[in-house]
């Protein structure tokens, strides 16, 4: 058995039949994990003794006749879940020093399933960003090529796993947060539908948009994680009350009777040839298996950043009210309260978060709150309507993840040419749909040498997410990208 | 021009955040253009659409009235983060005028 | 014409009789629930600080609020006994603002789709006038915190920090907002009392005014008698009792009009009342106008109140305080006094109803609950309820003593003896031989008895201190051992002194 490279669901196995102990999978993965991340920066914080801590309860629960789903899996989290005890930062210097007290429900499901907790990943400041590069604590590698970015805002969660110091972890995606540093970095990354994940202990960027979700090497693991950490949860009153339904022993290798809708409107002939190429052959693929190709049409899909970056940013402004300098996180003392929360809230955001919130601080504002944000909660119900009528014609809708391969460092200087990255993953965030971006080959990069990962965008309708994770399966075992490529760390090694 | 359609100044003391008069001069143009990014959904016709607050069907989600001491923290706890602490309570500069 | 300063304008009472006040009231009352609105923290008033909280209400990082159920039935029935409207559809908003005790920087509350809609208040006064005012909303929101302020050595003047206790924050809160149909103080008064009496007795909030589970503002502004335009209104803040309102109520009003006598102009603003020195003052800040920028909560989902739900919870409203008011003054005829004071214990009422359903007698059966069972009640700290006299047990006294078959004493002493140990008035009655004597024979033989007793006395009387005759009625009842009737005794005194 091997931590470092094995599926998450051979360790757990392994772990279950007493092949192997999650102490001794701790005690490989740590000393791996500190010299892995040496270079990748994916981790904010290593919990090395939490990890040993639950390896023994692991162990301890499997002695007693226990069955853990997830058994001796080492996890990392993003760091906007809560998990006691730990640093909990959001990416932002106004949370640096903040301990959290409380652990976030998902966190709490994946740590009763047997997962052992490596560490917290770096993220974009609030999971603001599609590159990493807003982190104001790190700097995150892409594992498939140094001098690029992993993607964001999940960044440190898809490098981890994409960089083989983790075998699983947790990412949040808003508008792509988990698909796009997904497709980036080589790896399986999941967004369940809106609410089938519990949001509590998740710091809030946009809570219309925001949901947990795993990245995996495998479609299967990624099953695995959602069936340990999905389904409704009191403490969250936007988490549905409806039985999950497990997904990991429901996949499937063919797609037979399945009708694939491919956007008009996402065409792919204007990313370049070899981006263009990449997704036809993608789409062949997915015919080869037994799926049917038809057309469909998203009329409203093109207004969907614009949607996005009305709502989203509206929601933040409110959220982040609550970092003051009062009760927890950075303060900068003023002569008076007012002073103080100005100071800090200065001292502690970076660039892109207050870009956001002086942007949702006006559209809300009085004389623009119409005009601004009803009218882009009109568009998004028009644009959810759009993807209701595509599924009538459809059972999944195949699609790019990201605009284009991992970029490289500080390539996008304009915010809106930032904004572009998550032009096909946004829409559907706003229709609240499940949806993955499975590893579908790699393309050089402009300026690159090294053939660079592509992830496939695939989205069902509201609560399908066995059926989607079974087309992803399908597609998956069939073409067998991901193994194709190697991360420099490990192939060094 | 573009930078003119958002009164930085007024936004910023809205949402608490104290600009550099740098930060003003960059984020003024970049939230134009934003502005005039999103205005495209004008071209929209959204005439006798709803809004979507929330995209799934959730009505009435309650819980019941009873007490969650598992759900609580001590005062220790509770007090750990913060930045200043006085007898039991958060302490913070004097508050001068009332906003609510 | 020029202007004088409002200062040396007198309002006398000619003066106020000029102009007519507009009011309209708006209160935040506390409601009673076990947990906090969002989150299973208690509801509680006191305790050290900072020790009723957790992640919700402390808006840690992360944490997600949800709703109370309890909280938004008691906002059904708060709103269903006054006779509002209920949506079909209703939903919590953010309002954003920064505050130090507000732990999110925004509170949940309810914007434009409130749970309750409309109804009327239905009121009366002292003076057994009575009054409507119609409301225009209730719409639940959550408590803030609370903050002192303190200098670093502790003591409170020349603050240079402040402290701040969440311990309330996040306790379910209901704003009522009435519409300005109140003509004066004490109208404004019995309004908010009514309010208070309907929700203690709907069960929805203690309504303890010390603890500050009812907080009101007033919106004031006067016009001239017969103008049909309102007036520029003032908002006074920071009235704690009945009291306060009806004093910074008055004094608004007086201030309003020396304003304008003096020919100055009321403008807009809020005032706070200063409890000290009797008067309201401007409260106009430098801050920028509020821009509360509400919006629907993300993290809540909306809520659908059905038909079925709203007839389920109107099936368990029983009668209300005004209701009870009415009933006894125009069915029963009961004083406006006294029926206040039953009015406002619920359970007392019940008690009452209970023994005038056997007594037929409302004003009789009143008298006794209100005097003597009351002042045993008292003296014992119990409640009449909870004694060992019966509503029929009473109904059975006050029946003996309308029939003339005891005398008042008698009657004192029955009750008296059933609050000791219970049972019934006959029997006491009948065991103690307390039957009044009415028959002339026998006590005509006592008050022979009691003129040759005392022969001085009749001497006195008859020289012309007629003021001997309570001595001597006295005489006869202490004879009878306090069961002669006492008319008939001095009915026959009388006879006998004057035939000689």
């Amino acid at each position: 058995m091997d931590p470092v490279r094995d599926s998450a669901r051979a360790i757990a196995r392994a772990v279950n039949s007493r092949e192997a102990s999650a102490v001794e999978i701790a005690e490989a993965m740590i000393p791996h994990v500190a010299q892995v991340d040496a270079s990748l920066d994916a981790y904010l914080e290593l919990t090395p003794e939490l990890m040993r801590e639950h390896a023994r309860k692991v162990d301890a629960r499997v002695a007693a006749g226990e069955t853990l789903p997830l058994a001796g899996v080492p996890v990392a989290i993003k760091d906007n879940m809560c998990l006691t005890g730990t640093h909990t930062t959001a990416g932002s210097k106004i949370l640096e020093n903040f301990v959290a007290p409380y652990t976030a429900t998902a966190v709490q499901r994946l740590l009763d399933a047997g997962a052992l907790p490596i560490g917290k990943t770096n993220l974009d400041e609030f999971a603001m960003g599609s590159s990493g590069e807003n982190s104001a604590l790190k700097k995150t590698r892409n594992p498939y090529d140094l001098e690029r970015v992993p993607g964001g805002s999940s960044a440190g969660s898809a490098a981890s796993v994409g960089g083989f110091e983790a075998t699983l972890s947790l990412g949040s995606d808003t508008g792509g947060s988990i698909r796009e540093p997904a497709a980036f970095c080589n790896v399986v990354g999941f967004k369940p539908t809106y609410g089938r994940v519990s949001r509590y202990g998740l710091i809030a960027f946009a809570s219309s948009l925001d949901q947990i979700g795993p990245f995996a090497r495998s479609v299967e693991d990624a099953a695995l994680t959602y069936d340990a950490i999905g389904g409704h949860d009191p403490l969250d009153a936007t988490s549905v009350d409806r039985p999950l339904e497990p997904t990991a022993g429901f996949l499937r290798e063919d797609l037979r009777g399945v009708r694939v809708g491919i956007v008009k409107e996402f065409a792919t002939a204007e990313l370049g040839a070899e981006i263009d190429a990449c997704y036809r052959k993608a789409y062949a693929d997915l015919e080869a298996l037994g799926a049917e190709l038809v057309d469909v049409e998203l009329p409203t899909a093109k207004y969907g950043l614009a949607t996005y970056y009305l709502i989203a940013p509206a929601e933040c402004s409110s959220n982040l009210a609550r970092f003051d300098g009062v009760r927890y996180g950075l303060r900068v003392d003023g002569a008076d309260v007012g002073e103080m929360y100005e100071r800090t809230r200065a001292a502690g955001f970076g660039p892109e978060v207050k870009r956001r919130i002086l942007i949702g601080t006006y559209a809300l504002s009085s004389g623009y709150y119409d005009a601004y944000y009803v009218k882009a909660q009109k568009a998004r119900t028009r644009i959810a309507e759009d993807f209701a009528r595509a599924f009538e014609r459809c059972d999944v809708i195949a699609s790019p993840a990201a605009s284009s391969p991992a970029f490289g460092f500080n390539a996008k200087s304009d915010p809106v040419a930032m904004y572009l990255m998550d032009y096909y993953t946004i829409p559907v965030s706003l229709a609240g749909l499940p949806s993955l971006s499975v590893p579908c080959g790699a393309v050089v990069p402009e300026g690159g040498t090294r053939p660079m990962p592509m992830g496939l965008q695939l989205a069902t309708p509201l609560f399908t997410e066995r059926a989607l994770l079974g087309y992803a399966h399908a597609y998956e075992r069939a073409t067998m990208h991901a193994e194709k490529l190697s991360p420099i760390e490990v192939a060094t090694a | 021009m573009a930078s003119d359609r958002i009164d930085i100044r007024h936004v910023a003391r809205l949402a608490r955040l104290a600009l550099t008069d740098g930060e003003i001069a960059t984020f003024g143009p970049q939230l134009g253009n934003l502005l005039t990014f999103v205005d495209e959904l004008g071209e929209l016709d959204t005439a006798n659409v709803a809004a979507t607050a929330q995209v799934i069907p959730s009505r009435n989600v309650q819980r019941d009235d009873a007490i969650r001491p598992e759900t609580m923290l001590s005062r220790e706890d509770a007090l750990r983060n913060a930045p200043r602490a006085q007898h039991g309570f958060f302490a913070v500069p004097r508050i001068i005028a009332e906003e609510g | 014409m020029s202007a004088v300063s409002a200062d040396a304008v007198a309002v006398t009472p000619d003066l106020r009789a000029k102009y007519e006040a507009v009011i309209g009231i708006e209160c935040h009352v506390e409601l009673k629930t076990t947990s906090k609105m969002f989150c299973g923290c208690p509801n509680e008033f006191g305790g050290e600080p900072n020790t009723k909280v957790c992640p919700v209400c402390l808006a840690l990082p992360g944490a997600l609020p949800v709703p109370n159920a309890k909280a938004i039935e008691h906002m059904l029935r708060a709103g269903l006994a006054f006779e509002a409207t209920i949506p079909e559809h209703s939903k919590f908003d953010r309002k954003n603002y920064f505050y130090p005790d507000m732990p999110k920087n925004y509170q949940i509350t309810q914007y434009d789709m409130p749970l309750t809609q409309g109804g009327v208040v239905r009121y009366w006064l002292e003076d057994g006038t009575r009054g409507e005012c119609r409301l225009t909303r209730i719409h639940l929101e959550e408590d803030t915190g609370k903050s002192t302020h303190a200098s670093a050595d502790g003591r409170l003047a020349g603050a240079t920090s402040s402290l701040v206790d969440f311990n309330r924050a996040g306790v379910p809160l209901m704003e009522c907002v009435g519409e300005p149909d109140l003509r004066s103080a004490d109208e404004a008064v019995g309004f908010l009392e009514t309010l208070a009496r309907t929700f203690r007795e709907l069960g929805v909030s203690d309504v303890k005014m010390e603890e500050g589970s009812l907080r009101c503002d007033a919106n004031v502004s006067i016009r001239l008698r017969g103008a049909a335009e309102y007036g520029t209104k003032a908002e006074i803040k920071n009235m704690n009792s009945f009291r306060s309102v009806r004093r910074a109520i008055e004094s608004e009003i007086a201030r309003q009009i020396a304003v304008v006598e003096s020919g100055g102009r009321v403008i807009q603003e809020t005032r706070g009342w200063d409890e000290a020195a009797g008067v309201t003052h401007s409260q106009r800040s430098k801050e920028e106008a509020h821009d509360y920028r509400y919006f629907p909560d993300p993290d809540l989902v909306p809520i659908d109140v059905t038909r079925e739900t709203v007839e389920r919870v109107r099936a368990t409203l029983v009668e209300t305080p005004y209701e009870r008011y009415a009933r006894y003054v125009d069915t029963h005829g009961i004083a406006t006094k006294q029926a206040t004071q039953i009015v406002d214990d619920d359970v007392l009422s019940a008690w009452f109803d209970r023994a005038v359903a056997v007594s037929g007698n409302a004003q009789a059966t009143l008298n006794f609950v209100l005097g003597d069972l009351s002042r045993l009640a008292n003296e014992n700290a119990l409640h009449v309820a909870d004694g060992k006299v019966t509503p029929e047990a009473l109904a059975e006294l006050v029946a003996l003593t309308q029939a003339n078959a005891i005398n008042s004493k008698a009657a004192k002493q029955v009750i008296e003896t059933l609050w000791a140990g219970g049972g019934s008035a006959k029997a006491i009655v009948e065991r103690d031989g307390l039957a009044q004597v009415s028959d002339r024979g026998a006590i005509a033989a006592i008050v022979d008895e009691v003129l040759a007793a005392n022969p001085k006395v009749v001497a006195d009387f008859r020289g012309g201190k007629t003021n001997v005759m309570g001595f001597l009625t006295g005489a006869v009842m202490k004879a009878s051992r306090g069961k002669a009737n006492p008319a008939l005794a001095q009915e026959l005194l009388k006879e006998k002194l004057e035939t000689p």
